[in-house]
């Protein structure tokens, strides 16, 4: 093995041990915030130690054991901490809160125990359930999700996202805080809580993956490296729950997304949409994975919001050329969506379907309905649809005028770029 | 030393008039503020950039007698407007300048260098370590 192969190889495997070991020593000292940064520490000794010295014979126990010494330290400079305090202010209550949940002495059975132990799989699956719980906000979750089961650094997080590291660092233990005054406790959701629980994590890792692949532009190209690590937990999360529908929906929509990411950009970083993709770019193999996986998924029946997100990535990745598009089955599937949920940006999407099929004409009367929803009132998604319906319709001044109130509108610079553009290829033509 | 390189935009139509621009002139505008930006990058002088969103979405904001905020539109007919903004960290204020006149010329309409007022400013520092 090369250094630098066998440096990929550490930095997987700590990354994949990085919850496992969170979990073992949370679920040992009860106090997630410091069994966390503990955690952190240990994995950061590993990364220094472990390419000089070469692997231990029982990685996990390593971990475990270093983490757990750094959790001994922690816990004994605090309860002197805290006798000096009680001391001072003479409050019994303190003296009982300080208390470690075990005795200390038994920290060396325990590490070998837990060492020596396959571990438990589902520690992985309580930390996801932990960190994307509703109580905190979604930046929080993506976050500690990131750091607590992706083993990421807060340095590596905040560089993806563009922030100081400090910024990160108070991002990630005030996440810790609001978990610890939410007393949610280290365990499984309960039966009644767990369908609402699970749909908080999937969302969690579909924002971080589109945080990754709608920001993947020019100088933030680092970021797709956000997609990946979405992409890695999704599947994680599906190995873990290998019956769960939507989560092979969600897997399944990341990985039909993520294979056009080549097409998508263009030499200057410029957006190229869908219809004018070089489609030989596209990423086979991820394609056929995501396509089997989403046709597995529908066939038990179960059928959710990503799956149908997932099969209508999977029609535009599977045509060859834009010409090919089976249109009338995106039609069919939006239509689902649309009965599924009331968002404005799947009905959005059902107009641009409705024009495909039935002509833009058709597509332009269903836009003058959402008009009406104020939560589509101004967005520069609805002048965009417009204007490329009024394009197809032939109205090539109207087109313009409504790409060019989309540019005005839209945030996104790439995008309003793309829509500049639009506008000013329609102009030239006019002349 | 950090300074701070801010792109204003000409009062009026607010934006160089960019949605009148040929698709040449876009592309052409959009490489070069692209190269300029992982230029600085790669010889390790950046420090931050961002874009901002057109004025139309910008709010002028007051607390009210309840503290609550008080939100008014904001008129870009009638003031010079922040577009964008670089962050650098660079050895002397001469290199922020020759930085900030690169950014000027940026091509616009016709390929022609727009020369856009930059404006640059020191970003405060710690005090000096006591020695």
């Amino acid at each position: 093995m090369t250094a630098a192969s066998s440096q990929f190889a550490h930095e997987n495997l700590l990354r994949e041990l990085a919850p496992q070991v969170l979990g073992a020593v949370t679920r040992r000292f009860g106090d997630f915030g410091a069994a966390e940064d503990a955690v952190q520490d240990a994995l950061l000794a590993a990364s220094l130690q472990w390419p000089k010295e070469g692997l231990p014979d029982n990685p996990r126990g390593w971990l475990i054991q270093v983490a757990a010494r750094r959790m001994t330290d922690h816990i004994r400079s605090e309860s002197a901490r805290r006798r000096r305090e009680t001391i001072a202010t003479t409050d019994p209550s303190l003296e009982r809160d300080v208390a470690p949940r075990v005795g200390l002495p038994s920290l060396a059975a325990f590490v070998s125990s837990s060492g020596a132990a396959e571990g438990e799989p589902d520690d992985t699956l309580i930390l996801l359930f932990m960190c994307c719980h509703p109580a905190l906000t979604a930046s929080s979750s993506i976050a500690l999700t990131l750091r607590a089961v992706g083993g990421l650094t807060t340095a590596e997080i905040a560089k993806a996202f563009l922030v100081p590291e400090s910024t990160m660092a108070q991002r990630i233990s005030r996440a810790k805080q609001s978990i610890k005054t939410s007393g949610v406790p280290f365990s499984m959701p309960t039966p009644k809580e767990r369908a609402d629980r699970l749909a908080a994590v999937l969302h969690v890792l579909y924002l971080i993956f589109n945080e990754g692949y709608t920001s993947s532009f020019g100088s933030r190209l680092q970021r797709t490296e956000v997609s990946s690590e979405a992409i890695r937990l999704a599947r994680a999360l599906r190995n873990l729950l290998p019956d769960e529908s939507e989560v092979a929906g969600l897997l399944a929509l990341m990985l039909l997304t993520d294979a056009r990411r080549p097409g998508r950009t263009g030499p200057d970083g410029e957006l190229i949409p869908l219809d004018k993709q070089d489609r030989t770019l596209w990423n086979e193999s991820a394609i056929a994975e995501g396509v089997a996986l989403v046709s597995a998924a529908l066939s038990k029946g179960m059928v959710g919001p990503y799956q149908v997100h997932a099969a209508i990535a999977a029609v535009h990745d599977e045509a060859k050329r834009p010409e090919d598009t089976d249109w009338p089955q995106i039609l069919a599937l939006y239509g689902l969506l649309k009965r599924m949920s009331d968002n404005p940006m799947v009905a959005l999407n059902h107009a641009i379907a409705v024009g495909m099929v039935h002509g833009p004409r058709a597509g332009l009367d269903l836009l003058k309905t959402l008009d009406a929803d104020d939560r589509l009132a101004g967005h520069y998604r609805i002048a965009a649809v417009r204007a490329h319906l009024l394009e197809r319709a032939g109205d090539r001044e109207a087109a313009i005028v409504h790409y060019r109130a989309a540019a005005d509108r839209t945030t996104n610079s790439p995008e309003r770029n793309y829509l500049l553009t639009q506008a000013a290829r329609l102009a030239a033509d006019g002349v | 030393m950090k300074f701070m390189l801010m792109m204003n935009a000409p009062k009026g139509d607010g934006d160089w008039g960019v949605s009148k621009w040929s698709q040449e002139d876009l592309k052409a505008h959009i490489g070069f503020m692209k190269t300029f930006t992982s230029g600085l990058a790669a010889r390790g002088e950046l420090v931050g950039a961002e874009g901002l969103a057109m004025p139309a979405q910008a709010k002028l904001v007051r607390a009210g007698q309840d503290r609550r905020p008080i939100t008014d539109g904001v008129f870009p007919e009638s003031k010079e407007f922040l577009a964008g903004y670089w962050i650098v960290d660079v050895d002397s204020p001469e290199r922020a300048y020759q930085i900030a006149a690169e950014a000027s010329a940026a091509p616009g309409k016709g390929g022609q260098p727009l020369y856009m007022p930059i404006e640059v400013r020191e970003v405060m520092s710690a005090p000096p370590i006591e020695v």
